[in-house]
């Protein structure tokens, strides 16, 4: 029986996709470039289609970054989207306020400064949110989201809710900008993703965030000064989160108390999708990217068909469920 | 007899539950003293009325929590709950009692969906509810187009108004849809949990859950119940969230989910599991709307609201949790 052919290659199948995540993402990668390869044509694979897909995914894949650093902990950060807001309207609070009038080196370093000063403003959320989880033992979740309504409640009360825009030529060209046809947003995200993921698979520090994220006793007792770690693990969370902004008003050309709030949800499901384990311990940068492709190429393709982005929203949250359920799959499947 | 009374109110002393009455207690005493307007019956019936949605929410999140999972597609299931129903009442007739039979019906199948995923094929609960967030969200505006409905049957936008009565010179109270809602979810949630066999059965699932279905539990049994609990009270509470709102906004629910896990898990319930009391919640849920009408009589602009519920609840996590490390080092220390 076993050797019925159909049953030997549904086998194979499933052993080559429940052999890991990145198989399984690739499998379903390699599956849509298919599927809407037919439905659509060439139109899917014009320079333009690329392009703006390249465009469209650094903001979210630096938020699911951030995101991800915490989850890998075990932990959870609720806050990135208000941390972005707030170092955002920092950010464009001073390009506003200063660059008028200003000329060469002044106007160079009034940029310089602003985005130094918007870093700073994750990074002391990034502090407060590592010191109330890994000094005070607060869960993740609540001392998130107290600094996500704090910071959000920070932003609205300072700008009463109004849009900030106009930025000089510059920012607008990290979010805008192409080089040699690749967009500069793009690019911030490889600087991103690399040495994220070197970190995390090069140096201590990356060991024993993945060993916190399995067993935070443990590692304790082994002798590794967890609370630093997480400390640390949060101010670089919240940092990603600043980058992001910076992507975010300049792709807007503008910063508000309230952009991107829908992403908070979709960073958690794109980490997940990535493979990174929700009770930490377990994940990849590069099981995080080829998620994120994904999620992208699905909603340009449904851009391009003319479906609702909402359609959209729901195939991800069913790609998501089959993606999770592989390995129950695998694991039932006869050896 | 009083020494039983003794020990039972000294380890309510040291509870979570007594610090957060108490600084329940310290903000009404100073917002009555700030404002007349804040003790009074009109608005005591406002914010009962108004907290009515996230309160029935807060409950349905408690069981799940208690038993050990977490749900937050509830505000997606809440929406097509409402939009369903309501359409159907409009487009074929209904009562009060097919309204929320049909509510209820759609909460608790979404549920189950939520249950069957998490149990059958063994995904974590936070996965599954974020993917059927999208999906039932998704599908739901697809599908409808995000368009609002303003025209409800007359009886519906009527509401209800039971136990009327006078106070003072001319404001009369009485009972409304909201609050019957509210009251009934508080009793119900509360006989489930501490009167019922099944309510220690769902403590002892989300204590340890594989003693319990090694105790012989019916784990998947238990499951359903719970995620379905949780469906039923999102499909109530999207029906007077509607009468309230006199309208039916299938994009405004979504979004609210963290309001609603602030509450309970202000109010000490654990997402570890096995932890919650309906009393924690009825009080994380008073903080929440003491706090945030307080913000508004004491003519603080409505902008910086947010700002110091944020600060609150900061605050009052970091001492629960301080106060807690002091005393395990304290006994550690004896």
């Amino acid at each position: 029986m076993s050797n019925a052919p159909g049953l030997s290659l549904r086998r194979r199948m499933v052993g080559f996709a429940g052999s890991g995540t990145v198989a399984t993402l690739t499998l379903l990668l390699f599956a849509l470039w298919v599927v809407f390869a037919i439905t659509i044509g060439d139109r899917f694979f014009s320079v333009n289609t690329l392009q703006s897909m390249a465009f469209q995914m650094p903001e979210l894949g630096i938020l699911s970054l951030a995101m991800m650093l915490a989850l890998l902990s075990g932990g959870l950060n609720l806050s990135i989207i208000a941390t972005a807001n707030l170092s955002g309207l920092t950010i464009a609070f001073l390009l506003t306020h200063y660059i008028p009038g200003s000329q060469g080196l002044a106007w160079v370093g009034i940029q310089v400064l602003a985005i130094a000063a918007g870093f700073a403003v994750a990074a002391l959320v990034g502090l407060v949110n590592g010191f109330v989880i890994a000094y005070l033992g607060v869960s993740p979740i609540l001392a998130t989201l107290g600094t996500m309504t704090l910071c959000k409640g920070l932003a609205i009360g300072l700008t009463r809710g109004n849009v900030i825009s106009g930025f000089p030529e510059p920012i607008v060209f990290i979010g805008n900008g192409t080089v040699f046809g690749v967009p500069f947003a793009l690019i911030v995200l490889a600087l991103c993703a690399l040495p994220v993921a070197l970190m995390l698979n090069a140096t201590p520090f990356g060991a024993r965030v993945y060993m916190i994220g399995s067993n935070e006793k443990a590692t304790r007792y082994s002798g590794v000064d967890t609370r630093a770690v997480l400390l640390k693990l949060y101010v670089l969370s919240s940092l990603l989160a600043g980058v992001a902004a910076v992507v975010m008003l300049a792709r807007f050309n503008s910063a508000n108390a309230a952009y991107g709030e829908s992403y908070l949800l979709v960073t958690i499901l794109a980490a997940v999708l990535g493979g990174i384990d929700p009770f930490g311990g377990f994940g990849k940068v590069g099981g995080l990217l080829l998620a994120l492709i994904i999620l992208q190429v699905i909603s340009s393709a449904f851009n391009l068909l003319n479906l609702s982005q909402f359609l959209t929203l729901a195939i991800w949250g069913g790609i998501l469920i089959a993606v999770a359920a592989v390995p129950h799959f695998a694991g039932k499947a006869p050896r | 007899m009083p020494e039983v009374r003794v020990a039972s109110f000294d380890r309510f002393r040291r509870s979570h539950e007594f610090w957060l009455l108490m600084v329940i207690l310290g903000l009404c005493a100073s917002l009555g003293f700030a404002n007349a307007q804040f003790l009074t019956m009109q608005n005591l019936f406002d914010l009962l009325t108004s907290y009515a949605f996230v309160g029935i929410l807060a409950l349905g999140l408690l069981v799940v929590l208690i038993a050990g999972g977490i749900d937050i597609s509830f505000t997606a299931t809440a929406s097509v709950a409402q939009y369903v129903t309501l359409s159907l009442a409009n487009a074929y007739g209904a009562n009060w009692i097919s309204v929320f039979a049909i509510a209820i019906g759609i909460g608790g199948a979404l549920g189950a969906l939520n249950a069957i995923f998490i149990q059958k094929l063994r995904i974590p609960s936070i996965i599954v509810s974020v993917a059927t967030l999208n999906i039932f969200y998704g599908l739901l505006i697809f599908f409808t187009g995000g368009k609002y409905i303003y025209s409800l049957p007359d009886w519906f936008a009527t509401g209800i108004f039971w136990f009327e009565f006078e106070w003072g010179k001319d404001s009369s109270y009485g009972v409304n849809l909201q609050i019957l809602a509210l009251a009934l979810a508080f009793l119900v949630t509360w006989l489930l949990l501490n009167r019922t066999n099944i309510g220690r059965q769902i403590y002892a699932m989300g204590g340890n859950a594989d003693a319990a279905q090694r105790l012989g539990f019916h784990v998947f049994g238990l499951n359903i119940l719970v995620y379905c609990y949780m469906g039923v009270m999102a499909g109530i509470a999207s029906l007077i969230q509607a009468q309230l709102a006199q309208s039916v906004a299938p994009t405004v629910l979504v979004g609210k989910e963290l309001d609603v896990v602030a509450a309970v898990v202000l109010g000490g319930a654990s997402l570890m599991g096995g932890v919650g009391t309906v009393f924690g919640t009825f009080l994380g849920l008073t903080l929440l709307a003491v706090l945030q009408n307080g913000i508004v009589l004491l003519g603080v602009s409505s902008y910086w609201s947010p700002f110091f519920v944020g600060l609150v609840i900061l605050i009052s996590v970091s001492a629960t949790a301080w106060s807690q490390r002091e005393r395990r080092t304290r006994s550690a220390r004896q």
